[in-house]
């Protein structure tokens, strides 16, 4: 038999501080190369719809300096935030984790209610969004079958902007539940008690 | 020090730590790189809309005594004149054009490919193919100028384009000649070709040499 587990396992624990400052490092340096062209759309037909087009990112938002250094960050600090969470993933698909952070149908002894399981679920959902949207942006011609599941590169970029800005109003709804729940704070450091 | 400050440097830091890792991105980027010609149902760009950028302070003129150098590393340099361009063999692609900026466009290119100016000038298998401009931000300072690997620079699509949008290059888009392709960003496809050079050594390049990716694949 397993010892039992602690509210938060160790490999979770260490995922998700690791995510902090590369998922800080990633939005900065890519508000960064955003501020380069703020539109989205092939030129001559842009896409105004998309809200905050045109938006100039400010400095204090921005890492990297100029274009090529946020660019830089960007491709670097992406490999980071991948393997990251190919690390979660798997542990959270092993581990049987899942069952009780995702939207699946309750579990005994639920720990997370269903508003929670459909944030974080949702929220993984955005991030391998972003991972791949990334991707085809990056290597448009030669993942060009990714790139048009996608609908194009100028329709990735699309969703690479907005599965961004998803991504911050989970970061707001997370921070202000973890303003609430102050005292559940200590064991994503520690782990918590074992159950 | 200011936490601005104790910020920044941390970000510089970061910087550093990217210079390794940009090698491994080349590596990746060689090995994503096939001959797959990019072909889609692409919607023109209007010629208006289809931005020109050029490092001089004007639009750079042609010089009168202009010809396409072949060179470096090859059995017999070559000075091809605009007529001797058009005379070899064209080949024709609608390509969406990658702006490291971020914006996209397209347009159709015809020219002459890299791999057949390499065949005439009979040159040598080198790592590195060069390409130097006649666009320089000042009379005295040398021209913009990049340089690629072999593999892209031979993909079937890489060409000397003469023509786009089936009309002789505007100086806007870099009369008389340019390089253009579908496997790089747009700051790797050089305007206002003045010299072609097969190399065994990479050369960097005008932002390259000022931060930006070298191998820059799309």
């Amino acid at each position: 038999m397993a010892r039992p587990r602690r509210a938060q396992p160790l490999l979770i624990r260490i995922t998700h501080w690791i995510n902090v400052p590369v998922l800080v490092i990633m939005a900065m340096s890519g508000l960064e190369i955003l501020l380069a062209y703020p539109f989205f759309g092939p030129r001559g037909a842009e896409m105004t719809w998309v809200p905050l087009s045109g938006w100039m990112p400010p400095e204090l938002l921005r890492m990297g300096g100029w274009l090529a250094g946020g660019r830089h960050l960007h491709f670097a600090f992406g490999w980071a935030l991948v393997i990251n969470a190919l690390v979660y993933l798997i542990y959270l698909g092993v581990s049987g984790e899942w069952r009780r952070r995702l939207l699946w149908k309750a579990q005994p002894n639920q720990r997370y209610n269903v508003l929670q399981r459909a944030a974080y679920t949702s929220a993984l959902g955005l991030a391998i969004l972003e991972v791949l949207s990334g991707l085809a942006m990056w290597k448009p011609i030669q993942l060009h079958r990714l790139t048009v599941v996608l609908g194009g590169y100028d329709m990735a970029r699309v969703i690479h902007f907005l599965a961004m800005l998803g991504l911050f109003a989970f970061l707001v709804g997370h921070l202000v539940m973890v303003a609430i729940h102050w005292r559940k704070l200590p064991a994503m450091v520690t782990g918590g008690e074992r159950e | 020090m200011k936490r601005r400050d104790a910020f920044r440097a941390l970000a510089g830091l970061g910087l550093v730590a990217c210079k390794p890792i940009e090698r491994l991105n080349e590596t990746v980027e060689g090995v994503l790189l096939t001959d797959r010609p990019a072909s889609e149902d692409l919607e023109l760009t209007p010629i208006e809309a289809f931005p020109g950028y050029h490092v001089a302070p004007a639009i750079p003129e042609v010089p009168s005594d202009w010809s396409l150098i072949v060179g470096g590393m090859v059995a017999k340099p070559l000075e091809l004149s605009l007529a001797d361009l058009r005379m070899l063999p064209q080949l024709t692609a609608r390509i969406r054009h990658h702006c490291v900026e971020g914006w996209t466009a397209v347009a159709d290119w015809s020219g002459v490919s890299i791999a057949e100016l390499a065949k005439l000038a009979g040159a040598r298998a080198t790592k590195y193919v060069e390409f130097r401009s006649f666009d320089a931000p000042s009379f005295s300072s040398r021209g913009y100028w990049s340089s690629w690997d072999r593999a892209s620079a031979f993909h079937p699509q890489t060409m000397i384009a003469l023509t786009m949008n089936g009309a002789p290059l505007t100086a806007k888009h870099g009369a008389p000649c340019r390089l253009y392709g579908s496997v790089k960003l747009g700051y790797k496809l050089v305007k206002y070709l003045s010299e072609i050079s097969f190399l065994d050594k990479r050369t960097g390049g005008y932002w390259e040499n000022q931060g930006y990716e070298w191998f820059a694949g799309v």
